[in-house]
């Protein structure tokens, strides 16, 4: 009988913290289709890892040449297991190990992968999958066909549902791994330095994006700060720039936040950036753009240009006595 | 060492988008074109390779005619020659599409070394150069932020999530894509538009008739807001006014 397999991540032993997201959206395929929900974990002595994962079954992908993690072997210990049990679809959570390997999987079997869909439903038995275009500008429907469907599902798309006490049964799949065929040689992994700012425990950040145009002009956010008394932080070209350190970057490759308020000033919204501050309690978003998917996640929403409502709003706040 | 690099024309980055008649892509009648953001590092990156230990830098770059632009830019800005895969609905292709022609082309230059973006603007799939590595059968690595080139081999930081990286190496000839910051882009001068246009673009034709099937892309739409958000209006002293107000008494986070 054919199954949903869910690819999961692990590092050191623990599941990546994507992993009951993406189990949850193979969830709701499996209601609409009937099928079990099978979770693979591929590792080096994971096995007592594999048992508290909640799906219908685990099959815990074990050798030797799997103990750290590179893409050719991944891609040949899941591609044996794929072409051994034949499931119907295939998903990932999109995250950076599987940008790194799960295209190849998929194109080892001749298919395409439809990444970082925000949703998955079933049209006249076909499963259709939504994506975002242009930095969530635009969304897609995207129809699957043929017998094998791989795709990975966005951070943050599905909620983690609290399942109970699943019991499920562990198996184990050994691949045929030869050492030759792993051509990456991975080290460990590190942080560049001790970061000097903490933004994670930050009550307040005023956060910059390319909407501030030029680097003089960080003065208009650096004053908005002063008088709140929040920390600055920063979307990723602001850093590319050098126009803040790399510590200041909030998003997927930055730092994770959550402080009471965030305000995003002349930024996009884009899906790596959101990741990192949709925690916050209130967020204001000023960007001219009236479609900016920034104003998808904010509570409050400036559509107008920044260069005139900073000053405005740093002197409102000093006024106020905050 | 040969290095070829994959650029995508992706809309300038202020484009006011609309859905086209059909429904499945967007109206590009009116857009203006530049280097997809991640493809610009990558060219920097190979440009930088090439002044440390000499070779050759060929820009590939599978679009319709108006990419002719961006093919001279990235001449304009140091790169030796040029290949066009002319295809006029290059931008609507799914990314195994987009891999299977690259590949093709890859395969007849051969190179050392072959540098992509880590993902478009436009499409954003962040696929197209990995599927590239497994049809052509060269070693790679993802999110690159520094690469060193040894002899036969070349060791790159890869970009983990929240901060982290890690060393990989692995034997060329590879493939790596390449992530925004990973050095400083130079502008092209005077005399390299000049130069620019003696340097050799070969045309290439492709047949997508050809391609093993990728995904199909039903509709294209404005996604509907699901958050209800609060829209201040006014003049700016009006805005700030309202603003400072509800985060006191609404949100009470002042
Ligand atoms: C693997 C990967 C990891 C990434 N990690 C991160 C990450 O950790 N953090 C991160 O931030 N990004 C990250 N990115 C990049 C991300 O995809 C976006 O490209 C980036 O967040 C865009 O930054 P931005 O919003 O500042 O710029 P843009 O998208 O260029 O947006 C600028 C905004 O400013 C507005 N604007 C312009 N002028 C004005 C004005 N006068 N007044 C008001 N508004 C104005 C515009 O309308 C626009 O919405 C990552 C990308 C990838 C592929
Ligand atoms: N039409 C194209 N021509 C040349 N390179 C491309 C094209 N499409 C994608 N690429 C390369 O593949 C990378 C990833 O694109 P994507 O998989 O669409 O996110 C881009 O950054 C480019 O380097």
């Amino acid at each position: 009988m054919s199954f949903i397999l869910v690819v999961l991540e692990q590092i050191d032993g623990k599941l990546h913290r994507s992993a009951d997201e993406v189990l949850a959206a193979a969830r709701s395929v499996s209601l609409l289709k009937g099928l079990p929900v099978v979770a693979a974990l591929t590792g080096k002595g994971i096995a007592d890892l594999a048992k508290s994962i909640h799906a219908d079954r685990v099959i815990v992908v074990e050798h030797d040449l799997l103990d750290a993690y590179t893409a050719d072997g991944y891609t040949a210990a899941l591609s044996q297991l794929i072409a051994a049990r034949q499931p119907e679809l295939i998903l990932f959570a999109h995250t950076y190990q599987t940008r790194d390997f799960a295209p190849k999987l998929a194109a080892r079997h001749r298919k395409p992968l439809i990444s970082d869909a925000t949703s998955v439903r079933v049209e006249d038995g076909s499963l259709v999958f939504v994506r975002q275009l242009f930095q969530g500008k635009l969304n897609a429907d995207i129809l699957a066909s043929g017998q094998t469907v791989f795709a990975s599902i966005q951070s943050g798309a599905y909620l983690a549902e609290d399942t109970g006490n699943l019991e499920t049964t562990v198996e184990t799949f050994t691949p045929q791994l030869n050492p030759d065929e792993i051509r990456q040689k991975p080290e460990a992994p590190f942080r560049d330095s001790d970061r000097a700012v903490d933004l994670s425990s930050a009550n307040r950040i005023v956060a910059v994006g390319r909407g501030i145009q030029d680097q003089d002009s960080l003065s208009l956010v650096e004053d908005l700060a002063s008088a709140l008394g929040a920390e600055i932080g920063a979307s990723r070209p602001i850093c590319d720039n050098g126009w803040l350190p790399m510590e200041r970057q909030v998003g997927s490759s930055g730092q994770t936040v959550a402080p009471s308020l965030y305000i995003a000033v002349g930024i996009s919204g884009a899906i790596q950036h959101v990741v990192g501050m949709k925690g916050a309690k209130t967020i204001v978003a000023i960007n001219k753009d009236p479609d900016a998917p920034v104003f998808e996640v904010a509570d409050y929403g400036i559509c107008a240009d920044l260069f005139e409502v900073l000053p405005a709003l740093t002197e409102e706040i000093r006024k106020s006595g905050n | 060492m040969k290095i070829l690099v994959a650029i995508r024309q992706v809309p300038s980055r202020d484009s006011q988008l609309s859905v086209r008649e059909d429904g499945v892509w967007v109206e590009e009648e009116d857009l203006s074109y530049e280097i997809n953001e991640p493809d610009a590092y990558a060219l920097e990156e190979a440009l930088q390779l090439k002044e440390k230990q000499g070779g050759e830098v060929v820009v590939l770059c599978l679009g319709p005619e108006s990419a002719s632009e961006v093919i001279l830019e990235a001449l304009a800005k140091g790169a030796d020659r040029a290949v066009h895969i002319e295809e006029e609905i290059a931008s609507s292709l799914d990314s195994f599409s987009v891999a299977q022609i690259l590949a093709k082309s890859i395969q007849e230059e051969s190179p050392d070394l072959v540098l992509t973006g880590l993902q478009s603007d436009d499409m954003g799939s962040g696929q197209t150069g990995v599927i590239i590595a497994e049809l052509i059968g060269y070693p790679h690595a993802t999110i690159i932020m520094q690469t060193e080139v040894q002899s036969s081999s070349v060791r790159v930081k890869r970009e983990l999530e929240d901060g982290w990286f890690q060393h990989v190496t692995m034997p060329l000839p590879a493939l790596l894509t390449i992530q925004s910051g990973i050095n400083t882009l130079r502008y092209a001068n005077l005399m390299g538009i000049r130069k620019a246009k003696t340097k050799e673009v070969r045309q290439v034709s492709c047949d997508v008739s050809t391609l093993e099937e990728g995904t199909k892309t039903v509709r294209v739409y404005l996604p509907h807001r699901q958050k209800q958000t609060t829209m201040l209006e006014g003049d700016p002293a009006a805005i700030a006014s309202q603003l400072v107000e509800k985060l006191k008494t609404e949100a009470r986070v002042l």
